[in-house]
């Protein structure tokens, strides 16, 4: 009888209730020491100035379709330089009467992107509907075929320029940034130095110096007559810039990975590649998700320097929409609304990124 | 069981050498790991090595599939000779088995997909084969119900279990055992050995570096002792341990003994 009582009090005891209630939260959370209760009397101080004036203007006193002189009248914030450009902000300088064309390309990147985020369907299906996509893509950009007028390249802007130079350079940059880390470890003292010289290179220089490199000193090298598109030029710039940073990360990775799974691998007969593919190289890039995506997410952002070689991306046509007299002074709406849309990528990569860290954990 | 499998170590009919080593030599740098060794392995026999750490008997079992490179002599296995010729290598890993004192299980891989990735890629055996020959080799070391989980759920003797079962699945003609038991916890030890015991009744190549003196005593035909880097005895187990000739011999067993 007194060991069972014993057994079943050592069994049910529960841990000491500390807080109770919302006093008891807030004394723990908020007033646990002086140093803290002071904290949150400036906190609270600084949020009952600051909320109450921001929700007036963003909210209360804005205008939100009317002229720039109406907005000035009004005092709030003006969102209507953003309604009143927004097809000029997101598509700049693509023909006016074909800016469906864009905007069906971006709906069929989105949907890709999104059934690609779901491990379920990486399956062969969704590398043919990658092949048709960016074929539709394509022709939807460029026209020229089944009746869609042409479009130069040197029209393409906004959002879409924004997208394809990110999209891809971040797709490309990935694989070669692998190819890279392999490379630095290689036995083979040729391609080892090799990489070597190129990640230290690329990662010595600026971003903007190679935009420059490729949009002003490489046309120099080439013979009479032969032009390379602009757009192509910064987007190879992109790719091998971020690919130098992501090569860094995934051989930090790599090293983290011990000589027993070599050594596993080796032992059961499978070749280099076959090694590096199913056990070392799956190992290695989880490990190193949350800094890969943290250069993914800088390079994201960092797409917007192609304004210094004439490239009209997101953050150009935005600045080109404020300097027109009638919206002078409103830069702080149209940035906010940039923002909106490069915190929308950003924050969609850092959330998927944590969800594939979930995915693939496997209790070690 | 002790003497059924004993009566196998004591008639010793030797199959065909399975394994050849002579005159071989290693080195790490300038320290000379591996002195003059030669070893002939038959087909069915079961050799433990022991000795001091450091005596260069995980060196030596490792040189036999080229997780290291001897420098001099020769090392045949299964009438192929280990040269730099990658692919010599790749075929003979494919005929040698290799369980590792650390496991060395594929901790993104469930337990059937360790299984079943040397016989896909490299046997290319086809995937519903291999998995039921993974299944075979699992309830075998009574662990299938675990099929589905990841190595990081299970305990340390499960997957070295596990790890046994996935050399098996090879199907190879030797299996290497580098200290399998040293790194479990002692009530796990039993279960790998009865594992390997059982592999030993089945009639299997085996040339495990171990302490374990029972198992060397109830399954072994010969024990091997070495010291830096030589072979410095070798003899059947009732010899080797009631009757030991080399000083450093006595020594080590009466350290481990007691």
């Amino acid at each position: 009888m007194v060991d069972s009582s014993q057994s079943m009090q050592a069994e049910q005891l529960k841990p000491p209730i500390t807080r109770i209630g919302v006093i008891g939260w807030l004394r723990a959370n908020l007033f646990s020491s002086v140093f803290n209760s002071v904290l949150t009397i400036v906190t609270l101080y600084f949020l009952w100035k600051i909320v109450p004036a921001f929700v007036r203007w963003a909210f209360i006193d804005s205008s939100w379709d009317t002229t720039g002189a109406a907005c000035r009248a009004a005092g709030g914030a003006c969102w209507s330089i953003v309604t009143k450009n927004l097809r000029f902000i997101i598509f700049g300088f693509f023909p006016y009467e074909s800016q469906w064309r864009p905007l069906v390309a971006m709906i069929i990147l989105f949907i890709l992107l999104l059934l690609s985020s779901n491990r379920r369907f990486w399956k062969k299906s969704l590398g043919y509907a990658w092949l048709l996509g960016l074929f539709g893509m394509g022709l939807l950009l460029k026209g020229g075929l089944f009746g869609l007028s042409s479009v130069e390249s040197t029209k393409w802007s906004g959002l879409p320029l924004t997208l394809l130079l990110s999209v891809f350079g971040l797709t490309a940059a990935y694989p070669l940034g692998i190819a890279l880390a392999l490379g630095r470890q290689s036995r083979m003292p040729a391609i080892k130095s090799l990489c070597i010289v190129y990640i230290e290179t690329i990662r010595g220089v600026p971003l903007i110096s190679l935009l420059f490199m490729s949009s002003v000193m490489f046309p120099l090298f080439l013979p009479e007559g032969i032009t390379i598109n602009n757009i192509l030029r910064a987007q190879v710039a992109i790719i091998l810039f971020t690919a130098a940073y992501i090569a860094e990360v995934v051989r930090g990775g790599l090293q983290a990975i011990g000589r027993g799974q070599y050594e596993a691998a080796e032992s059961m007969g499978l070749n280099y590649y076959q090694k590096m593919r199913l056990i070392i190289l799956p190992q290695a890039l989880k490990i190193v998700i949350p800094p890969t995506v943290g250069i993914l997410i800088s390079a994201f952002k960092d797409t917007s320097l192609v304004v210094i070689i004439g490239l009209y991306d997101l953050l150009k046509t935005t600045q080109s929409t404020l300097s027109d007299p009638r919206w002078m002074g409103f830069s702080i709406e149209a940035y906010i609304f940039i923002a909106l849309i490069y915190f929308a990528g950003c924050f969609s990569m850092s959330s998927y990124s944590r969800r594939l860290e979930r995915e693939l954990y496997r209790g070690n | 069981m002790d003497n059924e499998l004993q009566k196998n170590g004591d008639d010793r009919s030797p199959g065909e050498p399975i394994i050849e080593i002579t005159e071989m030599h290693k080195w790490f740098g300038d320290f000379h790991v591996l002195k003059n060794i030669n070893l002939t392995v038959h087909k069915g026999e079961r050799i433990i090595i022991c000795g001091p750490s450091g005596s260069g008997k995980s060196t030596l079992i490792r040189c036999i599939n080229r997780l290291e490179e001897h420098q001099k002599g020769r090392i045949i296995v299964d009438g192929i000779e280990l040269t730099n010729d990658l692919k010599n290598i790749e075929k003979i890993r494919e005929e040698v088995g290799m369980v590792f004192q650390h496991f060395n299980l594929f901790p993104h891989l469930s337990i059937l997909e360790n299984l079943t990735l040397g016989p896909v890629w490299v046997r290319k055996v086809p995937k519903a084969e291999a998995e039921e020959t993974a299944m075979y080799y699992l309830e075998k070391v009574h662990i299938a119900e675990q099929a589905l989980k990841y190595p990081g759920q299970l305990s340390g003797g499960q997957q070295q279990r596990v790890a046994i079962a996935r050399s098996l699945c090879m199907r190879p003609k030797v299996m290497l055992f580098d200290e399998p038991t040293s790194a479990l916890d002692p009530e796990m030890i039993k279960e790998v050995l009865d594992v390997m015991i059982d592999l030993a009744r089945e009639g299997m190549t085996m040339i495990v570096v171990s302490h374990e003196m029972g198992f060397a005593k109830s399954a072994a035909h010969r024990v091997l002792f070495m010291d830096e880097g030589e072979i410095l005895e070798e003899n059947i187990p009732v010899e080797f341990f009631e009757n030991p000739q080399h000083e450093r011999t006595k020594l080590f067993l009466s350290q481990i003994l007691h």
